[in-house]
């Protein structure tokens, strides 16, 4: 636990390989900062059953994004800075999908554009590990093995770095708290 | 299968409390003398154990003490949680996701309804016959043949160490035993006291007297005086609450004696694939003590022995 769960606005980045892994990391956050944190997802996927809309508007009130034809109008970016902006932290995956290895892939833009453009709030990096084996992509029904959440220190963009560097450096910051 | 509380369980209870209370006591004493950090940290360990014992033996004796159906599903969810822990660490792939969901929700429930239903047919051979071919059969339909051997048979032996070998102890309660009829609820409990407190002498000689590691590249912490004094101890225990059992006084202490040599060989031999895997700990449940699986190590390995033995000579 590199931070305490405190109520300042943050934006928890970490890696993604399985459906649990906004569940358990909103879960672990205590009910207080829980009202006002928001996982990041994929609107294709989650508005594909009744079920998967029914848990990411009532039980999640998840941030729906559109991956596919992104617009000027859908362009989520300015959605998720609208979110921040109204105050609330964000769960994000800045890898774009899930994948199942233990390593993260290469991070998506979206989370430099964050940083720059709301500075004031903390990058988080969170790792998650074993979830993709309680839950696979393309399961239905989890296998009740342990699974690990490691939180680290909080991070920003620094004055002047590059778009590259620092997701890079971000992307490090989840991989190295596996030694954690 | 329904026990009965008598004037002998009610006094192995108060002794496991007498017990705990002065361990308690003794744990309190050690901490407030000075000591550097290593003592610090060796008492602090103690007195978390001692502890997360208290807990264990309230649930434990609840369990035993609500009926014999309250043991099988205390021994189920312990199977289920040591094969969370043993599955965990082992390297079981995306084509063992079915396989897994098999394991835990339907084989490792069906093994203890048959204690339950006491089918002794069934629940001797269910696991190494019918479970066994069922798992690569399960895992062959994903067509992931890399590793397979070796999944297949993690898979295996987790079932058989952690559901198959810990489902005897509640069995010990469908044993039908001349002249104990009713009791074997004390036979539970005489079982489960001497296989734990044969772990607790051996880390008691350890600590105290441990000069000779007896397994260096396996288990660091275990010494051949606390292998020695651990054994011995546990012996004379089994030997003086013969009262409690079927067994005579002679037979007690054998039956003792091959608890602790079964529990020991048991504790080395999961400490060899905890260092394979390169773990300290399956788990970290039970405060001080690790997982599940580090607390029942030495009960898989004795109790299908001592069931056996009890059932083949005294049934």
């Amino acid at each position: 636990m590199g931070t305490d769960p405190v109520d300042r606005q943050r934006l928890y980045f970490a890696n993604h390989t399985s459906n649990l892994d906004a569940a358990v990391l909103w879960a672990c956050l205590p009910p207080f900062l829980r009202e006002k944190t928001r996982p990041v997802a994929a609107k294709d996927y989650w508005t594909g059953s009744a079920l998967r809309r029914w848990l990411a508007n009532e039980i999640f009130r998840a941030l729906l994004i559109e991956r596919r034809k992104v617009t000027a109008e859908n362009n989520p970016l300015r959605e998720m800075v609208a979110v921040l902006d109204a105050g609330e932290s964000l769960i994000i995956f800045p890898e774009g999908g899930r994948f199942p290895g233990p390593e993260p892939q290469q991070f998506k833009p979206g989370l430099f554009h964050l940083a720059k453009d709301r500075p004031e709030v903390e990058l988080v990096p969170v790792y998650l590990e074993n979830l993709n084996r309680i839950l696979p992509k393309g399961q239905i029904l989890p296998v009740p093995l342990l699974g690990s959440i490691t939180v680290g220190q909080p991070l920003w963009l620094e004055q002047g770095e590059a778009k590259v560097a620092f997701l890079d450096r971000a992307r490090e910051a989840v991989w190295s708290l596996r030694l954690a | 299968m329904k026990p009965r509380f008598d004037a002998e369980t009610a006094i192995l209870v108060a002794g496991v409390v007498a017990v705990l209370l002065m361990a308690s006591i003794t744990g309190w004493i050690l901490s407030r003398r000075a000591g550097g950090v290593a003592y610090q940290s060796t008492i602090a360990n103690l007195n978390a154990r001692i502890r997360a014992w208290w807990m264990m033996v309230a649930i434990f004796l609840f369990a035993m003490l609500s009926g014999g159906l309250g043991s099988v599903v205390l021994f189920a969810l312990t199977s289920f949680l040591a094969l969370r822990e043993f599955v965990t660490m082992t390297p079981t792939k995306l084509g063992d996701h079915g396989t897994l969901l098999w394991v835990f929700f339907v084989i490792t429930p069906i093994q203890y309804a048959l204690v339950a239903l006491q089918w002794y047919g069934l629940f001797s051979i269910f696991i190494p016959v019918y479970a066994f071919l069922f798992v690569p059969l399960r895992s062959v339909l994903s067509g992931d043949c890399e590793r397979f051997l070796e999944r297949t048979a993690t898979i295996q032996w987790a079932l058989m160490v952690c559901v198959y070998c810990v489902s005897h102890a509640p069995a010990l309660m469908t044993l039908q035993i001349p002249a104990f009829e009713g009791q074997n609820g004390k036979l539970l409990f005489y079982f489960v006291l001497v296989v734990q407190a044969s772990d607790v002498f051996q880390y008691i000689w350890g600590k105290l007297l441990g000069k000779h590691k007896i397994a260096p590249t396996v288990s660091p912490n275990k010494t051949l005086e606390g292998f020695l004094g651990g054994v011995v101890m546990a012996t004379l225990l089994g030997t003086a609450l013969w009262w409690a059992t079927p067994f005579t006084p002679w037979q007690a202490a054998a039956m003792s004696l091959l608890i602790a040599l079964m529990g020991f060989v048991g504790g080395l031999v999961m400490s060899a694939i905890k260092r394979d895997r390169g773990v300290k700990d399956y788990g970290t449940l039970i405060e001080g003590h690790g997982g599940v699986m580090d607390r029942i190590d030495s009960l898989c390995f004795s109790a299908p022995v001592f069931f056996h033995i009890t059932r083949y000579f005294f049934t």
